[in-house]
This record gives structure tokens, sequence and C-alpha cells, in this order.
């Protein structure tokens, strides 16, 4: 059966610089950090680190209440973000009933705050009687991707995908997939995620959390810099609204990009340590899918979230797969790790980087360590024409995940 | 507390709960049509009022006959009065 192939005309995002697709490119683009000390951190008595990505207030009340009262704030992000990409796309609420539109969204887990909320209430006295009847459409593991189906009126597939880190890219990877089997036109795809304390905690007892830069949030995380020391947790939601070639050229829309390639693996040497192998393995596989050889990839970006094993670990294999010349460059300087939202996060501004002709660097790279390979590190925005990206995701409980993205332009 | 005071309270937390405007809360408002209510916002319209006054009333056979603003009005009216004679 022949594959179609699959390309992406709407994208949407709610980051660490607020909504929307142009205030998180502009930040990048300036190279704004959006790390900040979070004073609600040292509640916890031992956590180390006191840093966080979060998103600045949106105003879910856009939401009608019918559906926001089911929501944690990762399923209004992620709300946000596929009207933000249904509208640049030009689609609206027929094409989300006719059952030809589907959804992939995923998140590390559900609502850790929805179910602390409840479990402090509910430890008193061991009584249910409080409990809302929304409580649960918060804390089920497809609590986004039901909640953005209920709000937008899809009819379509809905798949949520959990792979920790690792979940945006294998979204869009799912969705290019079914697309391309031609089970769906179209499907709004993408990672979501909102801070909590804890999920800074699971690092940080890993001793993988960003420590030393607590009260310069701005200086962390530094991927692949001799000072990096770690993690910096995030949150928000990035989202890619993928549709066939042929419809999108049917109905004449602006095409942003072309997903060319997709490849998710299982290490199972570690489910903690990053396998520098298998990493190199996945990239390896989401080019053969592409049937792209590797000197046609302009750029990658990497997964690179600034611990001291996952980076080395990294920049190995590409620096195997692709040498020393490809530019390479890591967005979690300017987004920390917004976890399952990370991969897709970093895929919108990766599909700007393709539509605008320029690449975003490192920020926080100011001393790259050797250990890390001598790769081609962006240092500074640069004025590029790229035809090929490739993106790499991975995640805790050793998950691999790489998209390759071209231009069609 | 007067009856007033206890219409006061229902409509105070109620509008909080479920986002209602004051003006459409008269005491005829049907709770689906009228001000938009569902099975699962009823669900949580009796933890409200658990809540707001302190009383448990999930099990009464007299809610599942409410079907206006008044109607809570009246029902928790006469459960104040209730447990206010057998205090």
């Amino acid at each position: 059966m022949p594959l179609r192939r699959v390309v992406i005309t709407g994208t949407g995002s709610v980051s660490p610089f607020g909504r929307g697709v142009d205030s998180l490119l502009s930040a990048l683009l300036r190279g704004e950090s959006g790390i900040r000390n979070v004073p609600e951190m040292a509640a916890l008595g031992t956590l180390r680190t006191r840093v966080a990505a979060t998103v600045p207030e949106v105003d879910a009340k856009e939401i009608p209440r019918k559906f926001r009262r089911s929501m944690s704030n990762m399923s209004v992000f992620a709300t946000l973000a596929c009207q933000e990409a249904l509208l640049q796309a030009g689609l609206g609420p027929v094409e989300c009933a006719d059952g030809l539109t589907g959804v992939a969204i995923g998140s590390t887990v559900a609502s850790t705050r929805a179910t602390e909320d409840f479990f402090v209430d509910y430890l008193t006295d061991r009584s249910l009687e409080r409990m809302k009847s929304t409580l649960f459409f918060q804390i089920m593991n497809h609590s986004c991707a039901a909640n953005v189906a209920q709000a937008l009126g899809l009819t379509g597939r809905l798949l949520a995908p959990a792979a920790a880190c690792a979940t945006g890219c294998q979204t869009i990877g799912y969705g290019y997939e079914m697309i391309a089997f031609g089970r769906q036109e179209r499907m709004l795809c993408g990672g979501a995620d909102e801070f909590h304390p804890l999920t800074a905690g699971t690092f940080d007892i890993m001793n993988a959390a960003s420590c030393r830069w607590n009260e310069q949030p701005r200086q962390t995380p530094r991927p692949f810099d001799r000072g990096r020391d770690g993690v910096v947790c995030g949150e928000g939601c990035g989202i890619l609204l993928l549709e066939s070639l042929a419809s999108a050229q049917a109905r004449k829309a602006t095409i942003l990009g072309e997903v060319a390639g997709f490849a998710t693996l299982t290490d199972p040497a570690s489910i903690a340590n990053p396998n520098s192998a298998a990493i190199e393995q996945c990239m390896r596989l989401a080019l053969a899918d592409s049937r792209m050889n590797k000197e046609e990839i302009d750029y990658v970006n990497a997964h690179a979230t600034a611990t001291e094993q996952g980076d080395i670990a990294e920049g190995g294999a590409i620096f195997r797969l692709f040498g020393g010349e490809v530019p390479v460059s890591s967005l979690k300087g300017h987004l920390g790790h917004a976890m399952a939202a990370s991969g897709s996060l970093e895929l919108v501004a990766a599909v700007e980087m393709l539509r605008r002709g320029c690449l975003i660097p490192t920020l926080n790279l100011d001393n790259p360590d050797p250990a890390c390979a001598p790769l081609r590190h962006i240092r500074k925005v640069e004025s590029a024409a790229p035809r090929a990206i490739i993106k790499n995701n991975f995640a805790l409980g050793g998950v691999n995940s790489s998209i390759v993205l071209r231009s069609l332009a | 507390m007067t009856e007033q005071q206890i219409i006061e309270r229902i409509n105070t937390a109620l509008a909080e709960e479920f986002e209602l405007q004051p003006l459409a809360m008269t005491a005829d408002a049907t709770l689906f049509d009228d001000l938009g209510l569902d099975s699962l916002d009823i669900v949580d319209l009796v933890i409200v009022l658990e809540g707001a006054f302190g009383f448990k009333i999930r099990e009464e056979e007299a809610i599942r006959q409410i079907r206006t603003l008044g109607d809570i009005h009246r029902f928790v009216i006469g459960k104040q009065s209730t447990l206010a004679k057998t205090a």
C-alpha cells in the first residue's frame, strides 16, 4: 500500500513566553530565557532546585465552562494551542466534526496538582463525599486529548501516547503514520504538561536537576556547556496540525513543512541512563523512513537537556552519524525542559526555522564541553536556508524518538 | 440564619461554582434549560451545598425532585429548619 505524504498546515504554542507561535519565536530569536526562580519550590524542604520554566498566566475563561471544568492547566494549554493551529490552517468546526480529524496529545502523567489536591482532602478522613465529578477527567491518562476533543468537537481518532519526555515527538510520529496510512486526513498532535514541584523533585533525587543557578535563573539550563548541571523543568504545549498532502493541496492550504520521517525505539539497556548507540540508531531509522541521506540534513535540533550524561550521549551520536559540520542546537536553554511538551514545542520552533530561513542557537552555551563531541554548535542566530531538519526527543524509561522535517518551499 | 440569608448563601455558592450571572438566578430559573447545568453539575451542586451548609443531603429523595433554583431554596430552607428543630 503506498503511503501518503504528510504536511504541516498549522502550529500552536503555549510556552514560558506566553501564548502563540509568534511570541515563542520572537523570544527565541531575541535570546530570551523563560526560566524563573519559583519560591513555591522552597516549600518542598529537601528540594535543591528552585528554578522552572513556567507559563505566564493565561486566560482560561475563553474556554466555555462546560469544557473547562474538566481541564487542568495542561488541557487548557493544549486547547488554546490547538485553536491557534486550526485558525492558522483555516480549519473550523465542520472539519473538526467530519470524522477525518483526529487528536494525538499526551502528557507525562495527568495533573499532579489535581491529584495532590484530592489526596490532601481525602486523607483528612478518607471520605469521597467532597470529590467533584470532574476530578477524574483531570487525572485520567488521556486527559489532554479527551478534553481537546470535547472542546473542539473532534470526532476522529483519539490517541494519548505517554512516553514522558519523548511524548511530544511520538504524538507527531504516530499522527503522521495514521495519515500516511490513510486512516485520517488531519491530526492535531503534540505534547502538553503543567509544572509541579514534584516533577522537579523527580529529577532532583536522581541528581539530574539544575541546582547551582537558583539565584541566576537565566543562566540555566546550559546544554552542551561545561557548566551544565541538569534539567530545568517547564511546562506548556506545542501543537502541529498534520494533514495529508492531497488534502492540503486540494483546499489550497499554506504548507509550512513536511513530516518526512519518524522513528521511535526502546532501549532496554537502562530505564534511566541514555544510550548513545540507541540514540544514533533512532536517528538512522528516522532518516531511513524519510528516504533521505544524512548529507541532506541541514540542522539537528537536539534533545540536549543539559544533564551530564545525556548531552554526552546525544552529542556523540550526532557526531558519529553526521560528523562535525552539521549545525546543532538545543532550545532547552530558552525553554527549559517542558517534559511531554518539549519535543513538540521545539518542533514548532523548527518548523518556523524552515519557514523563516534561520537557525536558533543554544542559549547559555558559553563554553562547549569537549566531552560532548566536537559538534558545530550554533552560538548566535544564523541566517540559513535549511531544507531538512532532524529533531530528537528522548525520555526516561528508555524511549527515543526522532522526527525528520522537510521544507516544501 | 434568615431565609433571605440562606438564599443569598446558596446563590453566592452556586454563582461561584458554576459561573452563573446574578441576573439569571431567578427563583423560577430551571437548572438545566435556563442555567445551563447538566448531570455532572448536579453532582457537584450537592457537594457545594453540603460544603456551604455543613449538612449531608446526597441520599435524600427530595433532591431528585429539584428542577428550579427556587426548588433548591425551598429544599435548603426546609432542611435547615428541620435540623434546627432536632438540634
